[in-house]
């Protein structure tokens, strides 16, 4: 009886992986099977013409500059906050540190919190001092959003750093500030990886920028003037009746995937190599 | 000398400064979603806001119900179908599989994780939807759109499934290995070991788990905009549509400027999505890194 139990269950959990396979498979094809049709070197090189909700000529270039835009500046923003405070947690901060186990519990939470609420909040933040929808807006909200993926995800490779190391440069006589360099040549790999994940989920996030960054037909050309997203022009261009625009919104869907997936692949990449040399 | 530790002193304080700033956060969002949405607090009661089915904004009528029940409804059937299949997954990959299986699962895995929310909803109206429509409905009712209930769930079931499996294989995985031998050597099988021996010692984290899959669904936004239909009623079986609270927010922001009490209502949704999945996310957390201390 325990046996054919045993079998049972063996034959569910192999279909349940399958299952999950399954998912990943259908959606890659549906996405790549629909957007491909609609791809054109036209789409990723020019500007949508005479309106992107009606124009049946042109592109999406404005979303992609747009994304990069934000993605770009807010990557390098949520580096210049995150590493130091991780540092903190790890470095000078002691391992049973009472402020360490609040921090990372407030940066899980950060995480957890929808990014329509980090949306929301931002806007009300933009309205507060006056800003409409921009590119700064926009920036920041993304910014805010994934600074707790940056911390959380390096904070779990920076925890792994053996303190011994640490001792050994304070016996040297390095101050902390100064065995940050041993640090940070350490958990390299893992800035790395944390870095393609924020970008991944800066590029996808839609329900922040609706917010904060708007929408537009042309490339932004300063900080105040709004700017599209790869994942807006998806979401926008779908609900329009013109077939040209939906298949516009098909091709961005797929240069999205595209892009999600390379990162996705990179990141596994590099922490499959990191851990192979990984310190013992 | 002195300079080297006034470095390090000003490094400190920088950093120090950098990290309470940004746990600040947490609160600012909590009190400037509150300021924003009070004006709507001197007009109706909690109990009003909450439990109202009447939604009329031009009438300053503001009853959350239908949007709550939205949002319950797709988050209960994306829970019920991913935690079946995310459970089976997580003790397959730790109880059962080879190292190469898991080199095969886990980049899907990641995959699954890292397709943005807007991917996931135009899979949904390019498959789902339409299978609702034209091949599950016609059994039970007359006419679907597709656009429904069941369609949010499906979707968001899958879009909290890596993050499920996940969890789970990092609680499963924390289970110390004499634990299993002992239950083994006394001649249980593997599932039987899994079924009163894993599980029942992870149970806390299972739970946990569970919880943090739920927040996430619940703040889940232009996924199921796209799938669900939109209309603010409580919907009433699998095949009605439903307007879940992130579609509200998303769907009104540009309209809100127009009139103040709709906009602090707006403020409100998002109020009460920031309050429950802090509420959900800090229990869950506590569990997750006791659970963690007990086996370490």
């Amino acid at each position: 009886m325990k046996f054919f139990e045993e079998k049972i269950f063996r034959f569910l959990m192999i279909v349940a992986t399958l299952v999950v396979f399954g998912f990943v498979i259908s959606i890659i094809w549906t996405i790549a099977s629909r957007g491909w049709g609609a791809m054109s070197w036209d789409m990723i090189t020019k500007l949508p013409g005479g309106g992107f909700y009606i124009g049946k000529e042109g592109g999406f270039l404005n979303a992609i500059v747009g994304s990069l835009y934000i993605v770009g500046a807010s990557t390098i923003l949520g580096l210049l906050i995150s590493i130091p405070v991780v540092f903190y947690l790890n470095v000078y901060l002691k391992k049973k540190s009472k402020f360490a186990y609040i921090a990372r519990l407030a940066y899980d939470i950060l995480f957890g919190i929808p990014s329509i609420v980090y949306g929301a909040f931002g806007f009300t933040i933009m309205i507060y001092l006056g800003l409409r929808t921009s590119l700064a807006g926009g920036i920041i909200v993304i910014t805010l959003l994934i600074i707790p993926i940056f911390i959380r995800s390096m904070d779990e490779i920076a925890r792994e750093f053996p303190r011994d190391i640490l001792d050994t440069t304070y016996s040297l006589g390095a101050t902390r500030y100064e065995s940050m360099r041993v640090v940070l040549r350490q958990i390299a790999p893992g800035i790395a990886t944390a870095t393609l994940l924020s970008v991944g989920r800066a590029i996808g996030d839609a329900a922040a920028v609706m917010f904060t960054a708007g929408y537009t037909d042309s490339i932004p050309t300063s900080l105040s003037q709004p700017a599209a997203t790869l994942p807006l022009a998806v979401f926008f261009q779908l609900s329009s009746p013109v077939k040209e625009v939906q298949d516009r919104a098909y091709a961005a869907a797929l240069v999205l995937t595209l892009i999600v997936l390379i990162l996705s692949i990179a990141g596994r990449f590099i922490t499959n190599r990191f851990s192979k040399n990984k310190l013992q | 000398m002195n300079i080297r530790i006034l470095k390090d002193r000003t490094a400190s304080g920088v950093m120090f400064f950098l990290t309470v700033i940004s746990l600040l956060l947490v609160f600012v969002m909590g009190i400037g979603l509150y300021l924003k949405s009070a004006p709507v607090f001197e007009e109706h009661t909690l109990k009003e806001l909450l439990f109202s089915a009447n939604w009329k904004p031009m009438k300053g009528q503001f009853g959350f119900l239908p949007f709550i029940m939205g949002t319950i409804w797709v988050t209960g059937i994306a829970v019920a179908m991913a935690l079946p299949i995310a459970l089976l997954t997580a003790v397959f990959l730790t109880e059962y599989a080879k190292s190469y299986v898991r080199k095969y699962v886990f980049p899907a895995l990641d995959i699954l994780a890292a397709l943005p929310s807007v991917i996931y909803g135009v899979w949904g109206t390019l498959l789902i939807v339409p299978w609702i429509s034209n091949k599950l409905a016609p059994h039970f009712v007359d006419f679907s759109t597709g656009y429904t209930v069941l369609a949010g769930g499906i979707v968001l079931g899958i879009m909290i499934l890596p993050l499920l499996v996940s969890l789970f294989i990092e609680i499963f995985s924390s289970v110390p290995a004499e634990f299993r031998e002992a239950s083994l050597s006394l001649g249980a099988t593997k599932w039987q070991t899994t079924k009163f021996v894993i599980i029942r010692k992870t149970m806390p984290g299972i739970l946990a788990a569970v919880v943090l899959a739920i927040s996430r669904a619940l703040g889940e936004t232009i996924a199921v905009l796209m799938v669900c239909g939109n209309l603010p009623e409580v919907p009433r079986s699998l095949l009605d549509s439903c307007y879940p609270i992130p579609a509200l927010i998303a769907n009104n922001y540009g309209e809100m400027l127009s009139l103040p009490l709709y906009e602090a209502a707006l403020m409100f949704a998002a109020l009460i999505l920031f309050v429950v999945v802090l509420f959900f996310n800090v229990i869950s957390r506590v569990v997750l890194y006791r659970l963690e201390k007990t086996f370490n």
